[in-house]
């Protein structure tokens, strides 16, 4: 690993700013998250840092003291160069149930409009791709996916919804991904996922990580309705596959 | 239990805040002005993770349920307890049935509420800091109980302390931003040469300035944003977020807000006149 040319910035007195090459790729992410493991099992020894990956950067926040900018910037260069090796890290690919009946696929009728392709061809589309999971934020478990196909590319919509389901699948330029909560929202909807995306009463509220797979694959509303009372009484599981490395 | 009589305008519980979860999207919340928060618990010998109600604009009306000590201090709002005035930054002892009733904003924006060993609103992803769709509340209502526990005795170090107050300061201190450099110079001296007034979109996630630079065409992926993080969207906006606001963000960041800035900017209200200074 430590390919890249990385820069390194402050970003006010508790954070760091690491910033890999300005491009959407795999293998950037994944020198990303090479290097977070590196800064965890030999760099940071007791200290509590938060690292949040996405995309090209990784942000490095320590709330305890301000960061001495020039010899901490030192240090990380040091600790970049010196992570040559890549190690294992196990890739896990999350299969999401998604409904894409009518009552929730509100916009699909616009999409295949936009895109002229029939429901059929958007639902496949949509399904018979594995997508990366290249950040989370905007609202707790949102995904920022990557990966879609150019078919598929529909521009946000012109005026956003105050309000977006909780589970709703949407597509917004080179994005698909899901509405973990309600919430305002430009995307548009195609479908809803069963599975909920972020549980703050269990200690890991959130399964995915940032440099996971994701594949949606279709349900029907029977389905739809019986995950979810499943997941009410905390028996569905959510399907994890591991990948080769 | 803290009885709840009436809520105010935004009534929350917050402590600290919840860390260890940006990298799932959560963003940090937490008290807004840390100077004050940390003040009024530092009073009443409390530890700064002890969780206090953070009061917005217009105060409750609420009632003991035990005996206990109490303090507050933040914005300037008229209270009484039981009738009889109150001063901010001052240890006061509580009773069972006494009464805490804020009146008119008179100056600054948020005041805190501290009471001895903090309150005890539920613990969510380790934090008490209320935040909607985390906690099971995002501010309180009308009848709701919040926890405390009683406190019979206790003698304070010190029982009041003078405030130098930062409430009519609207200088806020500034790091350059990641993505400052992008800046040109008529931007720059827009930034750092004119005032800015506190649009109405203001609250716990972030404040934006009516004010606008000259707009921009820099696109860049989505990176981490912080609490004090000055966005500059595209038509030339700037949104300054807060301690609520969203981890990650696609906007250039120009500046960054130091904490002590954070605290100020938070006792700002609409149409307030703030500026920026490098430091």
């Amino acid at each position: 690993m430590s390919t890249y040319d990385i820069s390194i910035r402050p970003f006010g007195v508790h954070s760091i700013l690491v910033e890999w090459p300005n491009r959407v790729e795999e293998a950037i992410l994944e020198d990303i998250l090479q290097f977070i493991q590196h800064l965890e099992n030999h760099c940071f020894e007791d200290e509590l840092w938060e690292m949040v990956p996405a995309y090209n950067s990784l942000t490095l926040i320590y709330r305890e003291k301000p960061i001495d900018f020039d010899s901490f910037k030192g240090k990380l260069l040091e600790w970049y160069a010196a992570d040559k090796k890549q190690v294992y890290r196990e890739k896990i690919l999350w299969r999401l149930p998604v409904c894409y009946d009518p009552e929730f696929g509100i916009d699909l009728e616009e999409v295949s409009e936009r895109s002229g392709l029939s429901m059929e061809e958007i639902i496949k589309l949509h399904t018979e791709h594995r997508y990366t999971v290249y950040g989370i934020g905007f609202l707790p478990g949102f995904m920022y996916l990557g990966g879609i196909p150019k078919a598929l590319e529909i521009p946000r919509k012109s005026k956003p919804r105050p309000k977006v389901l909780k589970g709703a699948v949407g597509l917004a330029g080179k994005q698909t991904g899901i509405y973990p909560q309600d919430s305002p929202g430009g995307w548009n909807i195609i479908g809803n996922c069963s599975v909920p995306m972020f549980e703050p009463k269990k200690s890991a509220p959130c399964f995915v990580s940032v440099g996971d797979k994701v594949q949606f694959y279709p349900i029907e509303k029977a389905e739809y309705d019986l995950h979810k009372i499943e997941g009410e009484v905390g028996i569905y599981k959510v399907e994890k596959i591991i990948l080769d490395a | 239990m803290l009885k709840v009589l009436k809520s105010g305008l935004f009534t929350t519980v917050q402590d600290t805040g919840r860390y260890g979860y940006l990298n799932k999207g959560v963003p940090v919340a937490g008290y807004m002005d840390s100077v004050s928060a940390q003040k009024v618990n530092m009073l009443l010998e409390n530890d700064d993770h002890a969780a206090v109600i953070e009061i917005t604009m217009t105060g409750p009306t609420l009632e003991f349920g035990e005996s206990s000590y109490i303090c507050m201090g933040g914005a300037v709002i008229s209270a009484t307890l039981n009738n009889e005035p109150v001063q901010a930054f001052q240890v006061l002892k509580v009773e069972k049935g006494d009464i805490l009733s804020y009146g008119k904003l008179k100056n600054g924006f948020r005041s805190y509420l501290a009471i001895k060993g903090g309150f005890m609103a539920p613990v969510v992803l380790g934090s008490r800091s209320f935040f909607s769709s985390i906690t099971a509340k995002d501010h309180v209502t009308d009848r709701d109980e919040i926890p405390y526990k009683s406190q019979k005795e206790f003698t304070p170090k010190i029982t009041e302390i003078k405030v130098d107050s930062f409430l009519d300061e609207k200088v806020l201190e500034v790091s350059k931003g990641p993505e400052y450099e992008m800046l040109g110079d008529k931007q720059l001296e827009a930034l750092f040469y004119k005032e800015f007034h506190i649009s109405n979109e203001n609250n716990r996630m972030a404040y934006q300035l009516e004010e606008q630079l000259i707009g921009h065409e820099v696109s860049m992926l989505t990176s981490a944003t912080l609490p004090g993080t000055v966005q500059f969207t595209p038509s030339g906006k700037l949104i300054i977020l807060m301690k609520d606001g969203q981890t990650t963000g696609g906007y250039p960041r120009i500046l960054q807000l130091s904490d002590k800035a954070i605290s100020m900017l938070a006792q700002k209200k609409y149409h307030d006149v703030v500026s920026f200074k490098l430091v």
